[in-house]
């Protein structure tokens, strides 16, 4: 009747997964019910969760990425804490658990952290820069959300019924296939990366037309802030990688579900074409994540620097390279696997290519801050720590590339120390700048900046006192994943590294403090003008928050930091403000709770099939079938907002500007 | 400046013409029809040099497949369908890579991989 | 085919302009969120993008049945299993309702109603004999103990073909909803762009079974 599932699922016999599961539910039930008890419901029903207005939309992935963030992050810790005891002993954590532990911990940060965070800075930036009212697809956006939360949901469902994979973070066969991971675990991987796969390449499609379609009078393409091209490459990439990983991951499930044999061992299945498809997905993923940070850190510098980004032109010739490379490198994940000398080489060749155009973006973003006058904010800080650690990273990159040094350092803690350095010093430290940078905008007050700045040092300071000495351990051979080790020399490394992950506890800790401590303190850190940093860009040409139709009417384009152009014309021929031809309706599209409910029907049968549960699988897709017919039927797709009000919210914001002594 | 003044579009939808019209779809399917039936003739005769079969099929389905794309979907060199084609570029770039290169490393991979067991039972 | 209807030229509903000509005043609202182009083009384009997606996906099935090809475990390979006649008639059928659809696509742009119900259906009398003989061939292959889970072979075989019948299986559900829609709603501009991106994916699906049957019927029978 339930399929696999019974009482069993539940770990009643181990502490840590039933106190962390408890905790987790302690704290969702209060806030329902602090939110209940408010009357705060119909308010979240109808202006975010059934919100199709991408800032809406960029919010909340931001928010689910912060919330994964602390769960990857717990993971992370409680890592740092095994290794750190289990020389010479087995530890806290029993292998079955320890490789569930560090599987969930690569899978959330990378599906669940980073790719939420970087979708939902440019969901929400985007169309402002490109002076739109909302992207291509606003319903299709809101489904693109929703199914990532589904993903999330289930993957935090699988430590309290049932279990994780515990195959590492991408599941390689043969160990994934169902004779030697006969669980649940392995499933619950497959089917909630399935489903959020589905969300991301929806919202890939949806950026890439809006950046090439959607566009406001005079903004031509070379126009676009360097943050819109970046966005271009890298959903660009989606579109292009996510079918690949939808695939190979399809055959995974066809081989666990029917019998099939891609990738078994026997009746002929070759377990290398899966290492071959999946990182051809899992490159181009990495710079997925890393193009918006590089976005980023674009607008910061030179926003921060108060110059124009030098060398305009080249960087977007750099990041469509990027884009274009990225799918010629895969072969360097598996160099040990036995391609051959030829087919190494020419892949390691690519690789070292690969990151010229990234040095040409460094290189870019130093001569901008060159001959400027630079202006040390929060965001600033994030940018050039993050200059200082990528470049590291990168270069330890260029090493691996190199494949006689690979055969030494491949799957060793050097490789560990290499992509945490990338992707904490590039994307995370990319999206802590886009948080501080974008808040006011996003919610009409800034962050703390002081605690701004110490959450900034203790995770800098942390990240190098964890990572550092991983590079080392590599070099002096101590392979990734290890639950215990007996081997003397390593033992010191492994304890510094842990009290780095407690430094980087402490910033996490202080980020919390900041968003405290700024909501407290709103009135304080008010952004009365909407452009609280002298920006660039014309996301700081409207209101803080924006109002839902992001522009009373759409900005004149004329140049390149368009922004700049019309502030600098302004000042020139003072006395503008309202607009010479007047107000007009703006229709915008209807909020709708199709993304919601689809994400509903798509987690109860993503649940079922994990646990061949059959009619209910059934049932939930006959339930996301009838919503999807139920939205294609309605007639009316916008609403109208009046001429009237556009006004008086327009005539606000300019009236807020001009006391302010900054218009336009 | 209302937003009724905006210039008439630059660009056109992929699939959508200006001038579609029933010569193009006929033209399309009798091309297409021959093209496969050509496909099939040769797939199984000896008239052709056998090797170069393969060769003569690939050739034969990628005409068929720009037959579709031209005379069906409307895909046209023009100004208006610049970013059409440039995505089409793009996606057949990525199949290239993907399967060539799947291909390439694959076959290296069986080769050198392969079990000393069958590597005797082939040089039998 | 209404003559004096199709000689008028088509006037796209998208686009904002002077009320008049066919009667229907579309306001400036059919441009996408405020940029400068119309709906449909926009609508087209991203659906475009979709469609490359898609064909990454079966390039990723592509490769891995050119890999698996040679792997049939001891059991039957491509040569003893094709029927290239039954392959032949399933080809006919595709490349008809790709026919089809183009001439439903030239009613929906006239608006007439007539012939567009009468090319839908018969372009989902042609999918529907599409499907049908596939299924007949995968059962008849199960039957014979040639299933998924035979070989390696096999598996991308069925994985790779049964992909592609999926896909067109939707369609037909799409094509249904579409000639319902129409039937209810008339030729609204919404859903005048639901029929150009299903006409888009009709002719893609018949792009893809061109590598189909070339790389997998005609290059695996000759092996």
């Amino acid at each position: 009747m339930l399929g696999k599932l019974s009482w069993s699922a539940i770990p009643f016999d181990q502490p840590i997964p039933m106190v962390a599961s408890g905790v987790v539910a302690v704290a969702i039930l209060g806030v329902l019910a602090g939110v209940f008890l408010k009357g705060w419901f119909p308010y979240l029903w109808r202006q975010w969760i059934t919100s199709v207005d991408h800032k809406r939309i960029g919010v909340m992935y931001v928010v689910l990425a912060m919330v994964m963030l602390l769960r990857g992050f717990a993971d992370a810790i409680m890592m740092r804490a095994q290794q750190a005891f289990a020389f010479q002993s087995q530890g806290y954590l029993p292998p079955e658990h320890y490789d569930q532990i560090f599987s969930a911990h690569g899978t959330m940060m990378i599906f669940f952290v980073a790719m939420p965070f970087m979708i939902g800075l440019m969901n929400f930036v985007v169309p402002l820069q490109l002076g739109a009212r909302d992207v291509a697809f606003p319903t299709l956006n809101s489904v693109g959300f929703w199914l990532t939360a589904t993903g999330a949901l289930l993957v935090n469902i699988s430590l309290v019924v049932g279990e994780f994979a515990r195959t590492g973070w991408l599941p390689y066969p043969p160990l994934s296939e169902i004779a030697y991971s006969p669980g649940v675990g392995v499933d619950y991987y497959l089917w909630a990366l399935e489903i959020s796969g589905a969300g991301t390449l929806l919202s890939g499609i949806n950026l890439v037309t809006t950046v090439l379609k959607i566009h406001a009078p005079g903004m031509t393409y070379l126009r676009m802030p360097m943050f819109c091209w970046t966005a271009l490459a890298a959903n660009l990439l989606i579109v292009a990688a996510f079918p690949i990983l939808t695939a190979t991951l399809a055959m995974l499930l066809l081989d666990r579900y029917l019998g099939f044999h891609f990738f078994t061992n026997e009746a002929g299945g070759n377990v290398m074409m899966f290492m071959n498809l999946i990182w051809a997905w899992g490159h181009p993923e990495v710079y997925i994540l890393v193009l918006p940070a590089f976005g980023v850190f674009s607008e910061v510098i030179s926003t921060f620097s108060r110059k124009p980004l030098f060398g305009y032109r080249s960087m977007v010739m750099a990041t469509m390279a990027i884009c274009i490379l990225s799918f010629t490198v895969w072969l360097h994940h598996f160099f040990t696997m036995g391609a051959g000398a030829d087919v190494n080489a020419i892949f390691g060749i690519a690789s070292m290519i690969i990151a010229v155009p990234t040095g040409v973006k460094v290189f870019n973003w130093l001569f901008t801050m060159y001959g400027g006058r630079v202006v040390y904010s929060t965001a600033m800080l994030w940018s050039l720590g993050f200059m200082v650690t990528f470049l590291i990273g990168g270069m330890t990159g260029v090493l691996l590339a190199v494949p006689p040094a690979d055969f030494v350092l491949h799957n060793s803690l050097f490789l560990v120390a290499h992509f945490h350095n990338v992707i904490i010093g590039g994307v995370l430290f990319g999206g802590f700048a886009g948080y501080n940078y974008w808040f006011p905008k996003a919610f009409g007050f800034r962050l703390h900046d002081g605690l701004g700045r110490a959450s900034f040092w203790c995770w800098i300071v942390g990240f190098y006192v964890a990572f550092m000495p991983l590079y080392v351990l590599g070099l002096m051979g101590m392979t990734r994943r290890m639950q215990h080790y007996d081997v003397p020399e390593w033992r010191p490394w492994l304890l510094v590294a842990a009290v780095g992950a407690v430094i980087i506890l402490a910033g996490i800790v202080l980020q919390i403090a900041q968003l405290v401590v700024s909501i407290r303190r709103r009135e304080a850190l008010r952004d009365t003008t909407g452009d609280p940093w002298d920006g660039r860009s014309l996301e700081w040409a409207t209101a803080s928050p924006p109002p839902a139709f992001n522009f009373a009417v759409l900005p004149r384009i004329e140049g390149r930091d368009a922004y700049w152009v019309i502030k600098r014309r302004a000042r020139e021929q003072p006395g503008g403000g309202t607009p010479e031809t007047g107000y007009a309706d703006i229709e915008m599209p209807r909020n709708s709770p199709t993304g919601f409910i689809c994400a509903f029907f798509a987690t109860i049968m993503g649940f079922a099939l994990i646990w061949h549960i059959w009619w209910m699988v059934a049932l939930a897709f006959a339930g996301a079938y009838a919503t999807f017919v139920m939205f294609a039927w309605r007639d009316r797709d916008e609403d109208i907002i009046p001429a009237e009000l556009v006004a008086r919210i327009d005539r606000a914001y300019l009236a807020a500007r001009g006391a302010a002594g900054s218009l336009p | 400046m209302s937003e009724a003044d905006l210039p008439v579009d630059a660009d056109t939808a992929p699939g959508d013409e200006r001038n579609e019209s029933l010569t193009t779809y006929l033209a399309g399917l009798g091309l297409a029809a021959l093209l496969t039936a050509v496909s099939f003739f040769i797939s199984g005769t000896t008239l052709v040099w056998g090797p170069s079969i393969p060769v003569a099929l690939a050739v034969l389905a990628i005409s068929q497949m720009g037959v579709h794309l031209v005379f069906f979907l409307h895909i046209t060199t023009g100004p208006d369908n610049v970013n059409n084609v440039l995505a089409l570029a793009f996606g057949v770039l990525i199949v290239v890579l993907l399967i060539g290169g799947s291909l390439w490393i694959m076959a290296h991979l069986n080769h050198n991989m392969m079990p000393t067991d069958q590597l005797m039972r082939m040089q039998r | 085919m209404s003559g004096a209807r199709a000689a008028a030229g088509f006037e796209d509903p998208d686009r904002a302009g002077p009320a008049g000509g066919s009667g229907q005043h579309q306001p400036a609202a059919e441009r996408a969120a405020g940029g400068l182009l119309s709906k449909r083009i926009v609508v087209g384009y991203g659906f475009w993008i979709f469609l490359l997606s898609d064909i990454v996906m079966f390039s990723a099935f592509f490769a891995t049945y050119a890999v698996l090809v040679d792997e049939t475990a001891g059991g039957p390979s491509g040569r003893d299993l094709f029927n290239l006649t039954n392959v032949a008639i399933e080809t006919a059928c595709l490349l008809a309702s790709s026919f089809t659809c183009g001439l439903a696509s030239i009613a929906a742009r006239t608006r007439d109603a007539p012939w567009f119900h009468l090319a839908m259906a018969v372009t989902f009398v042609l999918g529907v004999a599409f499907v049908s003989l596939e299924a007949r061939e995968f059962a008849g292959m199960v039957a014979r103990g040639a299933g998924p889970t035979r070989s390696a072979f096999l598996s991308a075989f069925f994985t790779l073909v049964g992909c592609h019948g999926l896909h067109v299986s939707a369609g037909l559900l799409w094509l249904l909803t579409m000639m319902a829609q129409v039937f209810a709603k008339g030729f609204r501009a919404d859903i005048l762009r639901r029929i150009l991106c299903f006409s888009l994916f009709w002719h893609a699906l018949d792009i893809i079974w061109v590598a189909l049957f070339t790389v997998v019927y005609l290059m695996g029978a000759g092996q």
